[in-house]
């Protein structure tokens, strides 16, 4: 009898021990999946910064660097971004992020929208080592692609 | 005891009196709008300065669908859903309106058969505008294409769906009048009554008045999660030249873009001229800095 209550008991605890590490698993997936994305888009701010500042005349312009930073965006926006958007790692489920879940109920239209930026982020390539002109009006369309998906898949920040 | 009673029930009856008296719709002047003619061009920058399709516009409308004034928006706040109505020029929008009714819902908040509208519908700021203003409005509104969509109903409860009660709100918060008096005139009226930025970036008290002292320090988001940014020296420490840069790109100065619903008000103003942009960012930087809401 005894026996059989401790082994319940061992058996209670170890299955416990294996949820709660199942689910310790599946928080640091969510919570890499996060920082990743948040490093990403770091990456595109980055880049943006040199074109932009460039464009509202508080950088010179320089052909190299500008084409470079196109370069660079463009090949971000090229690089798969599945597994940072994996179910569950939306702001009502884990802290310290603004994805919204709306993102996993328009997956169709977030990804068109990723495709929006693909060609605006190109368009800047082709543009940025060519002129200031030429950069100044392809970064219209490029922050356009930005705020598409910020409108409806960032929550406000708190 | 029957006597008491009796002038309780005098009493109630005074008051209710009384409160249907300062609930009713105060009428405009019809006599401001004689005479006066529309303008196109100026009508179609008003109706941008004044966000019209940023609630009115079908949610996630472009181009040229974004001119279709369906209504529909939802629009959350602690005391209900509102949903944007239809002001296509149709007879489910506001086809049958002459620049007089127009007048009446924008500059008082009440229809043309003397209901109250929900303040969720900006007349608070738009009351600063002239009946000129409304006239040149009414001309480009009537150029739109039209839907017949039906205007869906708000889903506001008890007591705030009782309509008559607005009047006595408006009683104490529909006023006409500047917050900043000494501001520039041009970007005063961009901001305080066609871009109605109050509205979301100054805080309410209990009762959804604006807490005009706090005039844009900031403020929950209505729809219950995130803040809505202090837009004084207090917190945002921009230059103009970001300010304005951040008007006609969505850039904030770190190139983090615009989103929610600054994301419609920055498509807005793109289309507004660099002058309009200069003179909001003006009026911005010249506001007194208030501190971060302490809570």
């Amino acid at each position: 009898m005894r026996i059989k209550t401790g082994l319940t008991a061992a058996f209670l605890a170890l299955s416990l021990t294996t949820a709660a590490s199942a689910e310790n698993h599946m928080d640091k997936a969510l919570e890499d999946a996060k920082d990743a994305r948040e490093a990403h888009m770091e990456l595109y701010s980055f880049n943006m910064s040199l074109l932009g500042g460039m464009a509202k005349g508080a950088l010179p312009y320089d052909a190299d660097s500008a084409g470079k930073a196109a370069d660079s965006l463009a090949a971000l926006t090229m690089m798969d971004q599945t597994r940072y958007w994996i179910e569950g790692s939306d702001e009502m489920s884990i802290d310290d992020t603004r994805a919204k879940p709306e993102i996993w109920e328009n997956m169709a239209d977030f990804q068109k929208k990723e495709t929006d930026l693909i060609a605006a982020a190109k368009a800047m390539q082709g543009a940025a080592s060519q002129s200031l002109e030429a950069l100044q009006g392809a970064i219209g369309p490029l922050g356009g692609a930005c705020g598409a998906c910020h409108k409806v898949y960032r929550a406000p920040k708190t | 005891m029957r006597k008491i009673l009796l002038n309780i029930g005098k009493l109630a009856v005074f008051a209710a009196v009384v409160l249907w008296f300062f609930s009713a719709p105060r009428p405009l002047d019809q006599a401001q709008f004689d005479g006066l003619t529309g303008d196109l061009a100026r009508g179609q920058h008003l109706f941008i300065a004044g966000g019209c399709a940023s609630c009115h516009a079908p949610e996630g409308a472009t181009g040229d669908a974004a001119l279709v004034m369906a209504g529909g928006r939802a629009l959350a706040s602690p005391f209900g859903t509102f949903y944007a109505p239809n002001i296509s020029p149709s007879n489910n929008g506001i086809g049958g309106w002459d620049a007089y009714d127009l007048g009446h819902a924008m500059l008082r908040g009440t229809s043309p058969d003397g209901r109250h509208y929900y303040p969720a519908f900006p007349y608070t700021s738009y009351i600063k505008l002239e009946p000129q203003d409304i006239v040149d409005l009414k001309l480009y509104l009537d150029t739109l294409p039209l839907s017949d969509a039906i205007s869906r109903p708000h889903d506001v409860g008890f007591p705030f769906n009782i309509r008559r009660g607005l009047g006595l709100w408006k009683r104490l918060y529909l006023k006409n009048g500047w917050v900043m008096q000494d501001a520039p005139q041009q970007g005063r009226k961009l901001v305080e009554a066609l871009g109605h930025c109050g509205e979301c970036h100054t805080p309410r008290n209990a009762i959804g008045g604006l807490q005009t002292d706090r005039w844009l320090a900031g403020a929950p988001d209505p729809s219950g999660k995130g803040q809505i940014p202090n837009i004084t020296p207090g917190a945002l420490t921009w230059e103009t030249a970001d300010l304005i840069y951040y008007f006609e790109s969505g850039f904030t100065p770190d190139f983090d873009s615009a989103g929610g619903h600054m994301a419609d008000v920055i498509e807005n103003l793109k289309r507004l001229t660099p002058a309009d942009r200069t003179a909001i960012a003006e009026y911005l930087t010249a506001r007194p800095a208030l501190a971060p809401d302490p809570q």
